[in-house]
This record gives structure tokens, sequence and C-alpha cells, in this order.
């Protein structure tokens, strides 16, 4: 307990440098498009209904798909940009985030604004035309003074929304205090998400109170409130980032970044590579809660510079094949084109595999006489299938369904925890478990094997970006760990922080993964 | 002739694009130093007629010429700072003291602070406030109070020309006859030159050296009140008498017989 809130504090500098860059930088980008759009449409009831239609229609889509949105978007972007200046955008981590909040803080603003400055008595306009004032003098001297305290409690609630929803940024890749929830939540680490949300609702409580005291400035007239609430929240933000800045300036562009899956083992893996290169002397930040389609583009983009994957992952969504060649020839297959197609360098397995596997109740499956996955499709129709979140969309089920006629009577989806628990208390018959999943040899669970060969091979292996290809320093601190993770110990590892007591960090499975290597 | 100071040359306005006109074909002449009393129905036009003067409107037909000079050939953001404007509303900057409503177009204009200080002590005389009503919020004012405020703001800036549409219209009328009465006296000593809409005929033949009477849009007679009154407009004729009727029947009333 103790130990991983010893952890939290740790990753703490880091993840709220990113939260606050992040939230600031879209609540003064929503401000600075938001209060001229206002304007106009206070102007113009053309623009008007448009505009507040539009802001709302924004506020209807969930704010993790709208981040998520993102990531398309600016691939789609980035591609018909390239031929054009040479080079695209990052689709991944600051840059979507920072857009899709952006969108999600301007409701608030635009409508408030509208109000603001629609709302104000024709009278006292009249006057300001009648004594001579040009547009833009009535703007700043008469509209913006009478609508600000209004338009602030609007900025007020934008803030308090990006501040929570940045929180949703992590799964593109943007540090931000959702790393915490989004690991807390994988790991069952409730210490973390805790800290995660008490720390991002601390910030978000923090700025309505600062905003608060402007727009009570604003209100009275009170220029030392306005200037005080506007000092708090720039000192604020400048000691948020402060740290972070003070270590970046220690490293310049020299951190290496490690990505990691929104899964423990990958958490752990990212940790021990961290700690190799930090023990090197290298400055280290990890990425992690990335998607698995997301990340390899992260690496070959070069926004991370190296991460563990799985050779069978890669095959189908990176090369797009569907044959399912030996585990060996699939390596060498593609090392190669791995490297013509993307520059991506893969330096080796790491020696266990994370395959997809059926997995059943031992005692289950030795009553139903099942060893195997063509044993369990007689069966099938009579039990349920439970699996992880991806598990049923994924080529690899569709794989698995045609080569055993499986047909399960109901399929259930799961996030990886409580496909465990399903599966305990017999919500599940079968689960789609990984092999390297320490919960397998701990719930004593008998994993079915696959005698077609329907599912490739998943051997973890170990890759780099293009642009830390000729990096000597990264190839050092990988090259041991290639062939020396068996999978026993990365079970063990994997357990201490799926388990529910006693549970472990990610840091402290690596340290007893490191302690492992010869 | 000498060229009067406002120039009105058959003016139109129409707010639906031709299909009514609020204001029609009005000529009107108005010399340096007059008071002219602007009457009429509600709705006739007068506000409307009286907007065009300092481009708060822009008239369809015909042109407007201050001193010589076509309004509508200059910006119109200075030619109001040029011409005092006060109406019903009054409309008092709400986030401004009483000083700095009335330095608005001083400041507009670039005065010193020095002359804009000494200015609004002097207006605040001009319009008898006390000097320490400076430094007071709008909100705190009264009625009267406020729309003295709107005089001294219209007239901060020394325009030759005060265009007034019903500045006392929301006054009690003891108030209102000595803020009519205070304005005149003002007119006089700044020799302003003023048009004032009112509807209440007797504070129009109490203030005007003239009236202008308007109707649809039209207008019917312009003239000196004594003028007016012997109008062969039967219309003219019947609104120049009612404030004589006014006051015979209230006499009566008050000595406490019946009419
Ligand atoms: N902005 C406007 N849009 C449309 N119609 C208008 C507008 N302003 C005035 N009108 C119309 O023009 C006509 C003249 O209005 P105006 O305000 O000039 O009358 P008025 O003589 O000042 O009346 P009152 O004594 O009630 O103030 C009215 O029929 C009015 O409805
Ligand atoms: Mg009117």
């Amino acid at each position: 307990m103790s130990d991983q809130l010893a952890a939290a504090w740790r990753m703490l500098p880091g993840a709220l440098a990113g939260h606050v860059l992040l939230s600031a930088c879209a609540l003064l980008l929503g401000l600075a498009v938001s209060l001229p759009l206002a304007v106009l449409a206070a102007r113009h009831a053309k623009v008007r209904w448009p505009a507040l239609a539009l802001a709302s229609l924004v506020q209807t889509v969930p704010s993790l798909a709208l981040l998520a949105l993102f990531y398309p978007l600016l691939l789609a972007v980035s591609a018909v940009m390239r031929p054009l200046i040479g080079h695209g955008l990052p689709a991944l981590g600051f840059l979507p985030s920072l857009l899709a909040l952006t969108l999600y803080s301007m409701l608030p603003i635009l409508r408030t604004g509208v109000a603001g400055l629609t709302g104000i008595d024709p009278a006292v306009l009249e006057a300001a035309d009648g004594a001579g004032m040009t547009a833009s003098q009535k703007l700043w001297r008469v509209q913006a003074p009478l609508a600000a305290p209004v338009v602030m409690a609007g900025v007020r609630t934008a803030a308090v929304w990006t501040i929570g929803a940045a929180t949703l940024s992590t799964p593109v890749g943007q540090t931000s205090l959702g790393d915490y929830i989004f690991s807390g939540l994988q790991t069952e680490n409730w210490v973390y998400v805790l800290f995660g949300c008490a720390a991002s609702a601390i910030l978000a409580l923090t700025a309505d109170q600062l905003l608060g005291l402007i727009e009570a400035g604003a209100r009275r007239r009170d220029g030392r409130r306005m200037a005080l609430g506007a000092a708090g929240l720039v000192i604020g933000v400048l000691a948020c980032l402060a740290p972070a800045a003070a270590g970046q300036i220690g490293a310049p562009s020299r951190t290496y970044v490690i990505g990691a899956k929104n899964f423990s083992e990958q958490f752990t893996l990212a940790a021990l590579i961290g700690e190799r290169l930090e023990a090197d002397g290298a400055a280290v930040s990890i990425k992690q809660g990335l998607g698995s389609a997301v990340i390899f583009r992260a690496l070959a983009s070069g926004g991370i510079d190296a991460y563990v994957d799985y050779s069978g992952t890669l095959w189908t969504n990176v090369l797009g094949r569907r044959d399912t060649p030996a585990p060996a020839v699939m390596l060498a297959d593609l090392k190669r084109e791995l490297m013509a197609r993307h520059g991506v360098v893969m330096l080796g397995p790491l020696g266990f595999e994370n395959a997809y596997v059926l997995a059943m109740e031992s005692g289950r499956a030795r009553a139903l006489g099942v060893a195997n996955i063509a044993d369990l499709a007689p069966h099938a129709p009579d039990l349920t299938l439970g699996s992880d979140l991806e598990f049923l969309s994924r080529p690899e089920w569709t794989a698995l369904k045609s080569a055993y006629g499986l047909s399960f009577r109901a399929e259930r989806s799961y996030s990886p925890t409580f496909m465990y628990s399903a599966l305990k208390d017999g919500q599940a018959d079968v689960i789609s478990a990984f092999s390297s999943d320490g919960r397998i040899a701990a719930d004593g669970l008998t994993v079915l094997a696959d005698p077609k060969h329907a599912i490739p091979s998943y051997d973890a292996v170990l890759l780099i970006s293009p642009k830390r290809a000729n990096d000597a320093r990264l190839r050092r601190a990988l090259a041991p760990l290639i062939g020396e993770i068996d999978v026993a110990s990365m079970r063990q590892a994997n357990l201490m922080v799926d388990r529910d007591q006693d549970k472990r960090t990610p840091a402290q499975a690596a340290a007893l993964l490191e302690s492992g290597l010869r | 002739m000498v060229e009067p100071l406002i120039a009105l040359d058959r003016i139109g306005k129409s707010f639906d694009g031709g299909k009514s006109f609020a204001v029609r074909g009005v000529d009107l002449a108005v010399a340096r130093g007059t008071f002219l009393c602007l009457v009429g129905g509600s709705g006739a036009g007068k506000s409307t007629l009286l907007k065009t003067i300092n481009r708060l409107i822009e008239p369809d037909e015909g042109e407007v010429r201050l001193d010589g000079r076509s309004v509508a050939a200059q910006a119109a953001a200075e030619l109001r700072r040029g011409i005092g404007y006060v109406f019903q509303g009054v409309g008092l900057f709400p986030h401004m003291s009483v000083a700095e409503n009335i330095a608005v177009t001083p400041r507009l204009l670039g005065w010193t602070k020095a002359d804009i200080t000494a200015r609004v002590g002097e207006l605040l005389d001009l319009v008898g406030l006390p000097a320490d009503f400076g430094a007071r919020f709008p909100n705190f004012l009264s009625g009267g109070q406020q729309q003295r405020v709107g005089i001294a703001r219209a007239l901060a800036a020394r325009p030759p020309v005060m265009l007034m549409d019903e500045p006392f219209g929301a006054l009690d009328p003891l108030i209102r006859a000595d803020l009519g009465s205070a304005y005149r006296a003002l007119h006089d000593r700044l020799g302003l030159t003023t048009v004032m809409v009112t509807h209440d005929l007797q504070e129009a033949v109490l203030l005007g050296d003239r009236m202008a009477v308007m109707k649809d849009g039209r207008l019917l007679a312009q003239g000196e009140p004594a003028e007016l009154l012997a109008s062969s407009d039967p219309h003219v004729a019947a609104l120049m008498a009612a404030p004589r009727r006014m006051a015979e029947r209230v006499a009566a009333r008050l000595e406490g017989g019946h009419v």
C-alpha cells in the first residue's frame, strides 16, 4: 500500500505537468476561438444558430470517443500533408488531445459569451453609438466589460470540464493524471485510481476557485481581485510545469520515450527497459496506456523510441497477413518487412509468448473431456465465452471460429480483470486468456491447445524506432533482454501486479525480472 | 438666406424595404441657436427622423446636412462625437462611475487627463449635481439624477448641436418641469441648437422656440407655437389647443366646479 503510494507520488511531477500543460493550452485555445466566435454569433443571427448547434453536437460525443476520433482524423490529414510539405502531423499525444479538449471547452464559453453580449441593455449600446464609439471601441469599452462576469462563469465550467476530460488523453498517448486511472484500472490498483481521481479533482477545484476570483472581480469591478486570480493561475501553472521542465533541461531531447500498451505485462516491461536505460545514465519517460493499433504507428513515426510487441499482432495488424507460418519463419519475415516498410528495428524475441489462448477451469475441462479446442467445439453451443474487450473483433477469433467451427451459446466481453472473475463465478465457461498471464497458474486454469495452428504465435519482441535504429545506448540496454525472459518468469511478474493481495507495482515486478537475468 | 445649421431635405425611411414608410418627404430647417420641439403621436416617426441627423438611422431617401456638409459623407463615429445625444432610456454605462460616463466622448477625442477632470467638474456643476457624485455608480442614482448625468455626458465635448428624444419622458412631473427649464437655461447660456422630441405639448410650448408637428411619417406643420395655433390644418389646430384646454379644465376642477 505505502509502496503503491510512494510510486504514485514519484509519477506525479510528470503526470501533473502533462495534465496542466494540456488543460491550460486547450483552455487558452478554446478561449481564442470561442470569444471571437461569440462576438460574431451575438452580432449575426445567421452565425449564432450553427455555431451553438455545432458546439452542442460536440458535447454529445462522449469525450473519450472525441479524443479517439482525432487519431484517424490526424492520420488522414497527415497523409494529405506529407506529399505537400514533406512531413505530416503527430497523430498521437499532445496534438489530438489538445484539439479534442479545445472543441470540448468551446460550448460553455460560446454559450455564455453569446448570452453575455446579447443580454446587454440596448439603451447602453445606443448610448455607446450616440457618444461616437466605433464598433471596436464599443466592443472593448462597453460590451466586453459588461459581458465579462457572465463569460467568466462559462470559462469556469470549461476549465473544470477540460481538466476532467484531460484524464482521458492517456489512451492516445498524452501523459496526464489519467495515467494513474488507466493503469490502476488495468492492474486493479485502486490506490492509483484514487490518486489519479483525487489529483485531477484538486486541480479542477483550484482552477475553478482562482477563476472564480477573477469572475467576482469582474462582477464587482475590483481590479485587485482579478489580478490576484490571474496571478494565482499563472503561478500555479508555472509551479506545475517547473519540475518537469527542469528535468527536460537536464537531458535535452536525449530523453528516451518507452511505450506500453494498456496491460500489466506492458507496464512491467516498459519499467524494465526504463530502469536499464536510467542505470546507463539516460533520461526516460514512459508513455503507457497506448492502444495496440496506435502504439506501432507511434513507434514508426518516432513518437516513442522502443516498446515490446507480439509477433502475431504485428503479423496480422501491421503486415496484414492471414497465414500462420512457423514461429521462426514469422520472426524472420517480420524482421525483414518491418525494416523494409517502416524502418523499424526488430531487435529480437524476449523468450516468452503472450498468445491468445482459450482457457477453462481445470476441473471443468476434465469433466467435459476437453484438452484442446477441437475437443471444445462440440460442447461450445452449451457454453459461454468470456473475452476481453478486443478479442471478439480481432482476426484471431475469426480464424479460430472458422478453423474449429466454434459457436458458443453466448459471447461476452469484459475488461481483463473482470474476465477472470467471470470465469470464477460461472458467468463464463471459457475465456480468451493470454498465455503469459500469471492468473493462469494462480487460478489453476487449463490452456486449450490449438492443434490446427489457427492462431499465429505471439512471441514478445523488442522494437526500436527508425530514429533510434543506431542508438548504441538503447541497444546496449536492450540486448541483454533478448531470449532471457521465459514464460514462467513473466507469469510470476504479471501475477505480482495483477493479484488482489500483496499487490506490487510494475517497477517492483520489473526488478524481479531484472534479478532473473543472467 | 443663411444656410441653417441642420437641414433635412426630403428625408424618407422605410423599415420594410419600401412597402411602408416610417418617415417620408420631410423637409426641415433648424437655424443656429434654435430650440425646436418635434411633436406628434406615437409612431409618427419622430425618433426615426431625429436619428437620421446623427446617423443612428440611415435614411433611404433625401439628405441631411449639418452646417452645410452632408452627414452621409462623414464618418459616423466622428460625426456623433460632435453631436450631443440624450434619450429616454438614458443608457448610462453601468460599469463606469458618473465621472467616467461624462468623460466618454472627451476620451474618444483624446483630451488630456487634466482637461477631462476639469470638464467633468464643470459639467456636474452645470447640471446641478454635487461634485462628489463623480465617484458614484449609475445604479445608485435616482431617475432624475441619471438623466442629469445623461445630459452632462452629451454636453461634455462641447457639441454645438443637441438631439434629445423624450429626455424627460420617464420622470415624474415636478422633476420633469424642473429639469426641462434647467436645460432650456443651459441651451441659452451655451448657445446650443437643440432638437427635442416630446409628446408632451405643454412641454413643447413651454420650452421650444419653434415646433414641428408630425403625423404618419409626414411633417404636418412647423413654426412658432402661436403660428401653429392658427393653423388651417384641423389636426394641428386641435393639437395646439389641447394644452390650453387642459389647463383650463384643471383650473376649473381645482376651483370646485364641474366641466
Ligand atoms: N428599427 C425599426 N424597425 C422597424 N420598424 C421601426 C423601427 N424603428 C421604428 N419603426 C417603425 O417606424 C414607425 C415610426 O417609429 P418612431 O419610433 O420613429 O415613432 P415615434 O414618433 O418616435 O413614436 P413614439 O412617440 O412612440 O416614440 C413606427 O411605425 C415604428 O414601428
Ligand atoms: Mg420615439
